[in-house]
C-alpha cells in the first residue's frame, strides 16, 4: 500500500465525514470509474445522435411535404416543452411496457431496449429538439444573395448546400450548439432516475453504502463534471477558432 | 440551331409581374455576340429584373428569351447548363466569405465543370492578375475593399469561361474612388470581345463603352440606340427628363 492511499485511509479513521474511499479501496474506485465510463459513453452517443437527428430535423423542417413539417414541429413542441426527467421516466416506464422482450436463456425475459438504451434514446431526442432550431437559425442566417451567387455559377443544390450554405451556417450556430451540447452532457446525470449506472448513480449508491464518503464523493462529482464539460467546451472552442474567417463577422 | 450571326440573346415581348404589379410589360431586344449593352433608367423600372431573367434567376410569365438559340424558360432546360454560359456579377459582390479570393474563383470550375484543379488554379491566378489583384490570392473577402471584392467576383465569373457576362449595378455599392478600378476591368473585358450586358447608373461609362444603350421606364423600353444618339439627342421626353437629372 503506498503512502498516498495510506494517508486517505488514515484520514477516514480520524475524521469520519471525510472518507475518500475511492482513493484507497479498489472496489469503490471501480464503481466510480465504471460510472464515469457509462457517463462518457452516454454523453458521446447522445451528442452524436442529437447532432444527426437535429440536422435531419432541420432538413425536414423545410421539406415541401406538409406532413414532414408538421411532424417536426410536433416533435419540437413535445421535447422542448417538457422536462428531460419527465421524458426519461415516460420513455422507460410508459413506452418500455410496450417494447417487445426476448429470452436469452429460455427462463428470463429481457426487454429489447434496456434502461441504458432508453436513456440514450430519450436524451438524444431531447438534445436534438434544440439542435433542430439551432441548425435552422444558422441556415436562415446565410444571406439569400450568397446562395444566389452560387446558383448563378451553375452549382447544384447539393453543392450549394455543402460548399456554401452549411459551412456558413455552422459558423453562425456553433456558439449556440456548444451550449446545448454542454447542457446535454450535464443532463445525462438525470438518467440516474431510471437506474442507468452512470456516474451520479454509482456515486449515490456508494454513499448509501458508506455514508462517511458522501462529502468527498459529492466534491468529486463536481470536479469530474467540470472536467468533463470543460473538455467538451475546450474542443468546441478550438473548432470555433479553427473555422474563424478573417474579416467575417461571426 | 444557333449560329454566331444570330443574336446571342434574343428577347421577345417578355412580360413579368409580381402579383398585380407588372414589372416587365413586353420587352424585346436582340444582342449580338461581342456587343456591350447598357440598360439605363430610373430605379424601379425593371432593369435588374430584366437582366436576372436572362440566366433564369427570375422567371417570366409571357414571351421568350433565348440564349444561343436555347429557350431559357423552357421547363425542361437544366438551368445549371445555361448558367455555365452566362456569368453574373452582383451589386453586393456576393463572394463566399469563408473562402479566400483564390478559392472563390476555383470552386465552380472544379466542382461544377470538374476541371483539373491545377489547371483551374493557374487560370485563377492569371485572372487575378488580369483584374490587378496579384498577391491577394489568400485574402478573405472580409479583408478586401468593396472594389477589390467586386473584381474577385468578376474573376470568379470569368473562371467559368462564360460566353456572356451580366453586370447588375456592379458599381452601385462602391466608394467613388473604387468605381473606376471596376469599370476599367469591365472595359478591358469588353475590348477582349466578351458579350456584356450591364444594368448601370454610370452614364459616362455607358457613353464610352456601350455599343447600344436601352433606356427603360416602368417596364418598357422607351428608347434604344447608339450611346451617341441617346445621350446627345434623346427623342422621348422621359429619356430627356431622366438624362437631365443624372448627367
Amino acid at each position: 500500500m503506498n503512502a498516498f492511499s495510506e494517508y486517505f485511509r488514515d484520514l477516514a479513521e480520524r475524521s469520519p465525514r471525510w472518507d475518500f474511499i475511492w482513493l484507497y479501496d479498489g472496489s469503490a474506485a471501480d464503481r466510480i470509474l465504471s460510472g464515469l465510463w457509462v457517463t462518457i459513453q452516454l454523453s458521446v452517443i447522445c451528442v452524436i445522435a442529437s447532432l444527426v437527428i437535429g440536422f435531419a430535423g432541420s432538413m425536414l423542417q423545410t421539406s415541401r411535404y406538409r406532413v414532414a413539417r408538421l411532424f417536426v414541429s410536433g416533435y419540437l413542441q413535445i421535447f422542448r416543452n417538457t422536462p428531460p426527467l419527465v421524458q426519461l421516466l415516460f420513455f422507460y416506464f410508459a413506452l418500455g411496457q410496450f417494447t417487445p422482450s426476448y429470452s436469452p436463456d429460455g427462463w428470463t425475459q429481457v426487454p429489447l431496449i434496456s434502461n441504458v438504451g432508453w436513456a440514450a434514446i430519450a436524451l438524444s431526442l431531447f438534445g436534438a429538439a434544440f439542435n433542430v432550431e439551432i441548425f435552422r437559425s444558422g441556415l436562415e442566417a446565410v444571406p439569400n444573395s450568397t446562395i444566389e451567387a452560387a446558383d448563378a455559377l451553375g452549382m447544384s443544390r447539393w453543392l450549394i448546400f455543402s460548399e456554401v450554405q452549411f459551412p456558413l451556417a455552422l459558423r453562425v450556430c456553433l456558439p449556440a450548439l456548444s451550449s446545448n451540447l454542454i447542457n446535454l452532457v450535464k443532463t445525462t446525470s438525470q438518467a440516474f432516475a431510471i437506474a442507468v449506472p452512470e456516474l451520479l448513480y454509482q456515486s449515490a449508491s456508494l454513499w448509501n453504502d458508506h455514508p462517511a464518503t458522501q462529502n468527498p464523493t459529492m466534491l468529486m462529482l463536481l470536479v469530474v463534471y467540470v472536467g468533463l464539460v470543460g473538455l467538451l467546451s475546450l474542443g468546441l472552442r478550438f473548432m470555433e477558432r479553427r473555422m474563424r474567417v478573417p474579416g467575417y463577422g461571426v | 440551331m444557333w449560329s454566331p450571326n444570330q443574336p446571342i440573346v434574343a428577347m421577345k415581348n417578355v412580360m413579368k409581374s409580381y402579383g398585380d404589379f407588372d414589372v416587365l410589360k413586353g420587352i424585346s431586344m436582340d444582342i449580338m455576340k461581342g456587343e456591350v449593352v447598357c440598360i439605363i433608367g430610373p430605379s424601379g423600372s425593371g432593369k435588374s429584373t430584366l437582366i436576372r431573367c436572362i440566366n433564369g434567376l427570375n422567371d417570366i410569365q409571357k414571351g421568350s428569351i433565348t440564349v444561343e438559340g436555347q429557350e431559357v424558360h423552357d421547363p425542361k432546360l437544366d438551368k445549371r447548363l445555361l448558367r455555365r454560359k452566362v456569368g453574373m456579377v452582383f451589386q453586393q459582390y456576393n463572394l463566399f466569405p469563408h473562402k479566400t479570393a483564390l478559392q472563390n474563383i476555383i470552386m465552380a470550375p472544379v466542382k461544377v465543370l470538374k476541371e483539373p484543379r491545377a489547371d483551374v488554379e493557374a487560370r485563377a491566378r492569371a485572372l487575378l492578375k488580369k483584374v490587378r489583384l496579384e498577391g491577394k490570392e489568400n485574402s478573405y473577402p472580409g479583408e478586401l475593399s468593396g472594389g477589390q471584392q467586386q473584381r474577385v467576383a468578376i474573376a470568379r465569373s470569368l473562371a467559368m469561361r462564360p460566353d456572356i457576362m451580366l453586370f447588375d449595378e456592379v458599381t452601385a455599392a462602391l466608394d467613388p474612388e473604387t468605381v473606376k478600378e471596376v469599370l476599367v476591368t469591365i472595359k478591358e473585358l469588353a475590348a477582349d470581345g466578351m458579350t456584356c450586358i450591364l444594368v448601370t447608373h454610370e452614364m459616362g461609362f455607358a457613353k464610352e463603352v456601350a455599343d447600344k444603350v436601352y433606356f427603360t421606364d416602368r417596364g418598357l423600353i422607351v428608347e434604344e440606340g447608339h450611346p451617341s444618339e441617346i445621350f446627345s439627342n434623346p427623342k422621348d421626353p422621359r429619356t430627356k427628363a431622366f438624362l437631365s437629372q443624372v448627367l
